[in-house]
């Protein structure tokens, strides 16, 4: 992080936080429209579930073929158990700390060990539906184009539910725990970005809406979001084209995201998280990035209520997956990672070979909205030493779960007072 | 040989020398009895935590950075074991930022390391995008392989 302050006035930031998932659009160039799901699962160790489903609705896409709802609903309930993983990592390991005056969670299971091992019981529930839906629970080797190689029998699923139900209790409390934290008075003014998926609380599937009124389709996302490269950094930063066009440089940044998704969304809360969500003191929206850990944690007991109630549900596919014919064409595939609205795009030939493809993950389209925020946020620490406001800005980029690969003590702060 | 026993390699195979502890678990695969799980890891520590608490031998393969524990040497090898009580964390030794480190520090305060727990660290040269080993770390992996069974008690 690049910071210039010239006579007292922050004159820029700039952040360069994330790469862009270059190396792996080229790597999928010239492969079988088969292979993605398993290739793209790599790019995120903690949200391989993410990448396989939006890889997954891309090639049906342009293959075609539209998956059957019994085969949705595993496609669902895996992504649950993503959204409860990571959120869970995300509130207990890192963020909590925070808030709490550790500065990392190995400090704070000293003092706290109940709460750590309630944040571990979470985790290990996810693991589980994990294992039992995706084969394993790092990298899910049982998601293909089209289904899966194996589903669940009844039987499989029954002590998953009976696990789950014991599970809400400790996501409703950690709700309640996270609620409890001070809050910095904050909120930002970005366009949200988020799924929308009419009746339900959107996961793994859904057309796109912003809070200024955009809707479209995944097939419409290149026409909405432009990414631009910028002249220091790998990375590109997204913005919305409609607000950009003919607009000042800077305009357009949106946020994805725990935030965006339920200030859009808040309405489709199955009935324990709306409750949660309630008794923490959110109202429809939140736009303080540093009440996203109380989102987050809602947004886990959204995902275990649903896990049950798919569970409860649960018919077993006739067929574990559906044949996929390749052809030539384009697909566009988007869900929501627990960190935001993953885009991927695969043009295939007659053969089902790999002509191009396009990923764009939440923290790239985050990115300049974070940047943003941050300039409001140091400016009001001029008077910080170096390592304070390094610190500051630490917890201040954590608010947004930014996919990095050291999410602890990541931050190479360059202050440049002139 | 203990009864509950596993190997996790830590590291990314698209980011070269990075999965050097992934191909060791390759190598090892076919050579190994099925009562070892071999585990593929990307040094998340509650994962690595999850993987190695019920273990009575956990045996983990890490790159490091070139250079992090003295002159750089592509390809040198550590080995660290570390007991149930005492012992320094590797907090500077990962190259997995949030890793295992942090990992061994927070199993420790949780009472969650295995019985007994063995590091081998492989010092790397090149971890940006794209697959396949670095000569030196190449070598490294068949050593560790050895190092590993030895470890296990196979001979």
């Amino acid at each position: 992080m690049y910071v210039r302050v010239t006579d007292g006035q922050v004159e820029q930031v700039r952040l360069e936080i994330y790469e862009p998932p270059r190396f792996f659009e080229a790597f999928l160039r010239g492969r079988s429209y088969t292979e993605p799901p398993d290739i793209t699962a790599r790019i995120c160790g903690i949200c391989p579930v993410a990448y396989q489903t939006s890889a997954c609705w891309a090639i049906e896409s342009a293959c075609g073929v539209a998956l059957p709802p019994e085969l949705g609903v595993l496609r669902r309930l895996l992504y649950c158990g993503e959204w409860i993983s990571s959120h869970a990592l995300h509130i207990y390991m890192l963020h909590a700390p925070d808030f709490l005056g550790y500065p990392g969670a190995v400090e704070m299971a000293r003092d706290h060990r109940e709460i750590v091992e309630r944040g571990l019981a979470l985790r290990r529930t996810a693991n589980a539906i994990m294992a039992t839906i995706g084969g394993r629970s790092v990298h899910p080797v049982n998601v293909r184009v089209g289904g899966f190689y194996r589903v669940p029998t009844r039987a499989e699923l029954e002590p998953l539910a009976d696990r789950l139900r014991t599970t809400l209790d400790l996501a409703v409390e950690t709700v309640r725990w996270v609620a409890g934290f001070d809050f910095p008075d904050y909120s930002f003014d970005h366009e949200l970005m988020s799924l929308h998926d009419p009746g339900r609380y959107p996961i793994e599937r859904g057309s796109v809406v912003t809070s200024g009124g955009l809707e479209f389709a995944a097939a419409e996302f290149e026409q909405h979001v432009i990414e631009e490269q910028v002249p220091y950094s790998m990375a590109l930063h997204a913005r919305l084209a409609d607000r950009a066009a003919g607009a000042v440089l800077g305009s357009g940044f949106y946020l994805t995201g725990p935030l965006a998704r339920y200030s859009l969304n808040s309405r489709w809360l199955p009935p324990v998280a709306a409750e949660s969500a309630h008794a923490a003191g959110l109202g429809d929206t939140c736009r303080n990035p540093f009440q996203s850990i109380v989102v987050r944690a809602v947004e886990v007991v959204c995902a275990v209520e649903e896990a049950i109630r798919l569970i409860e549900e649960y018919v077993p596919p006739a067929e574990p997956y559906i044949a996929v014919e390749p052809r030539a064409g384009t697909g566009h595939g988007v869900s929501e990672a627990p960190r935001g609205l993953l885009y991927h795009r695969y043009e295939l030939d007659q053969a089902g070979m790999i002509v191009s493809a396009r990923i764009v993950p939440p923290t790239s389209q985050n990115q300049g909205a974070i940047q943003d925020d941050l300039r409001g946020f140091v400016a009001d620490r001029l008077d910080f030493d170096d390592e304070r406001l390094t610190l500051a800005c630490e917890q201040a980029i954590r608010n947004y779960d930014p996919c990095i690969s050291c999410a602890t003590h990541f931050l190479d702060l360059r202050m440049d007072r002139r | 040989m203990t009864d509950r026993v596993v190997v996790i390699g830590v590291g990314n195979e698209f980011r070269r020398d990075d999965g050097v502890g992934l191909r060791v678990l390759e190598s090892l695969r076919p050579l190994v009895p099925d009562t070892v799980r071999l585990v593929v890891s990307d040094g998340e520590p509650v994962r690595l935590i999850e993987e190695w608490s019920d273990s009575d031998l956990a045996v983990v393969i890490d790159a490091v950075r070139a250079g992090a524990l003295g002159t750089p040497a592509p390809g040198r090898t550590y080995r660290l074991e570390i007991e149930q009580v005492g012992g320094e964390p590797l907090a500077a030794v990962s190259s997995h930022g949030l890793g295992l480190g942090n990992a061994i520090s927070l199993a420790r305060t949780l009472d969650m390391l295995p019985n007994r727990l063995v590091v081998h660290a492989v010092e790397v040269a090149d971890c940006g995008y794209g697959t396949g080993l670095t000569p030196a770390v190449a070598g490294a992996a068949d050593t560790l392989t050895t190092a590993v069974l030895a470890d296990l008690g196979i001979s």
